[in-house]
């Protein structure tokens, strides 16, 4: 077993971090059977980091406590192509990772757990969500720590990521827009094909409806 | 140097963005606790749905109105809060009877301070400045490339809806000539079996 000795300020660092990575954030309310879906676009290989925290409200206390061990919530992610990469139970507090394969929509569902009813007491769950997406995932006070780099080091891997990111995104973009004029080019297609059609319908309709009924007043002799 | 990197973990501008969808009818609400003196930016677009335009507000913890725009496609707002508390923005749906929307919603709040601390021993050296400058340029590219895949989202469901609509009208109209020609000369076949004793009659 290799013992690992850590510098007591890289410990320290790393501890804080732990502490401070959900600070505080948006929040919004949930109900009980409710399902709230987030939808994310990015592009392929790119992580995505979200932290949740789940709070309940008290009646006795009048405001709102973190929620109680037995009440989870369950995070569902789905791909573009609708098939679920990610589907977890977690406590009422959770940390939820995922890197993406194919470009596209993916979409975050959670929803709470909870089967016994009265736990919510007619109230709802505040759920507090933080979602980051490719670089700004990243930690960099880990990074530093764990490759030993320089303040000078650890800039320039900011940015380096970031550049990544943006390669990523702009590969990403170019697929998109070819998906748009695709879709653009064949809807000029089937304007002028159907045009044609209906046209030469029309034509015909017109053409059928004049000998059919030609040939019936000849047939009553009233021609 | 230790706590340099105990800084180091503590700035940076807080920020979420979200895309949602918000079906017909609804309301979606999100709160953020701020403290005095902070400022905030929320932008939001609405992405797919209808006539791509949304309800917004934003109200402060005494639910003083800050911000009330009726449907909107896209806008941004900024402001400096004046109180601590928790801070509402809502994207209300309810003039929209069967129409869901998507909305994007970026919320940005905290001053813009560096992953560095700025109160250093010694003053920046020329890479780390250049490092610097270059970390914001980047930071205005990966913006702008969100605000161009949002248009380009908006575009391409549009682009998308009106191929869906050519080709279900076509085919409608195609079918709805069929039965018109057809029923037009069944209808004046049917007159003239009826009234065949009285035309012949008057001719």
């Amino acid at each position: 077993m290799v013992s690992v000795k850590m510098h007591p300020c890289v410990l320290s660092v790393l501890l804080l971090n732990v502490f401070c990575s959900f600070v505080s954030s948006l929040y919004f309310h949930i109900g009980e059977t409710e399902k709230k879906c987030f939808i994310e676009e990015i592009p392929d290989e790119t992580m995505i980091i979200g932290n949740y925290r789940t709070q309940l409200y008290d009646k006795q206390a009048e405001e709102y406590l973190p929620a109680t061990q037995g009440l989870g919530m369950f995070v569902e992610v789905k791909d573009p192509d609708d098939k679920v990469i990610l589907s977890r139970q977690y406590g009422s507090e959770g940390r939820f990772t995922f890197t993406s394969h194919t470009p596209g929509e993916h979409q975050i569902c959670l929803h709470s757990n909870s089967s016994k009813f009265s736990l919510f007491a007619g109230g709802m769950l505040r759920v507090h969500l933080d979602i980051q997406v490719g670089e700004h995932a990243n930690n960099y006070a880990e990074i530093a720590a764990k490759d030993k780099l320089t303040e000078l080091q650890l800039r320039v891997r900011q940015l380096v990521e970031q550049v990544d990111q943006i390669q990523k995104e702009q590969n990403y973009q170019r697929y998109r827009e070819e998906r748009f004029r695709q879709t653009s080019e064949s809807t000029n297609q089937r304007v002028l094909w159907w045009s044609i059609v209906q046209t030469l319908i029309l034509v015909a309709i017109g053409i059928w409806q004049m000998r059919h009924l030609k040939s019936f007043f000849e047939a009553k002799k009233l021609v | 140097f230790c706590l340099l990197f105990q800084v180091l973990v503590v700035f940076g501008v807080f920020g979420t963005e979200l895309t949602f969808e918000l079906p017909d009818n609804d309301k979606q609400c999100f709160y953020e606790e701020l403290e005095k003196d902070v400022r905030f930016d929320i932008d939001f677009q609405v992405i797919s749905g209808g006539n791509y335009d949304v309800d917004c507000f934003v109200t402060d913890p005494q639910n003083n109105v800050l911000y009330n725009e009726r449907k909107k496609q896209y806008d941004s707002f900024s402001h400096t809060t004046a109180m601590k508390g928790d801070y509402k923005v809502c994207f209300s749906n309810e003039f929209s009877t069967f129409t869901h929307k998507t909305v994007y919603m970026e919320f940005r709040y905290g001053d813009e301070v560096p992953l560095m601390p700025i109160t250093r021993s010694t003053a920046l050296t020329q890479l780390e400045s250049s490092c610097v400058s270059i970390h914001e340029i980047l930071k205005v590219v990966a913006d702008s490339q969100t605000r161009y895949r949002l248009r380009e989202a908006h575009d391409r469901t549009k682009a998308e809806h009106l191929l869906e609509r050519v080709t279900y009208w076509s085919f409608g109209q195609t079918v709805m000539l069929f039965v018109i020609g057809i029923s037009q000369v069944m209808l004046l076949r049917s007159f003239f079996t009826e009234k065949k004793g009285s035309v012949a009659a008057t001719t």
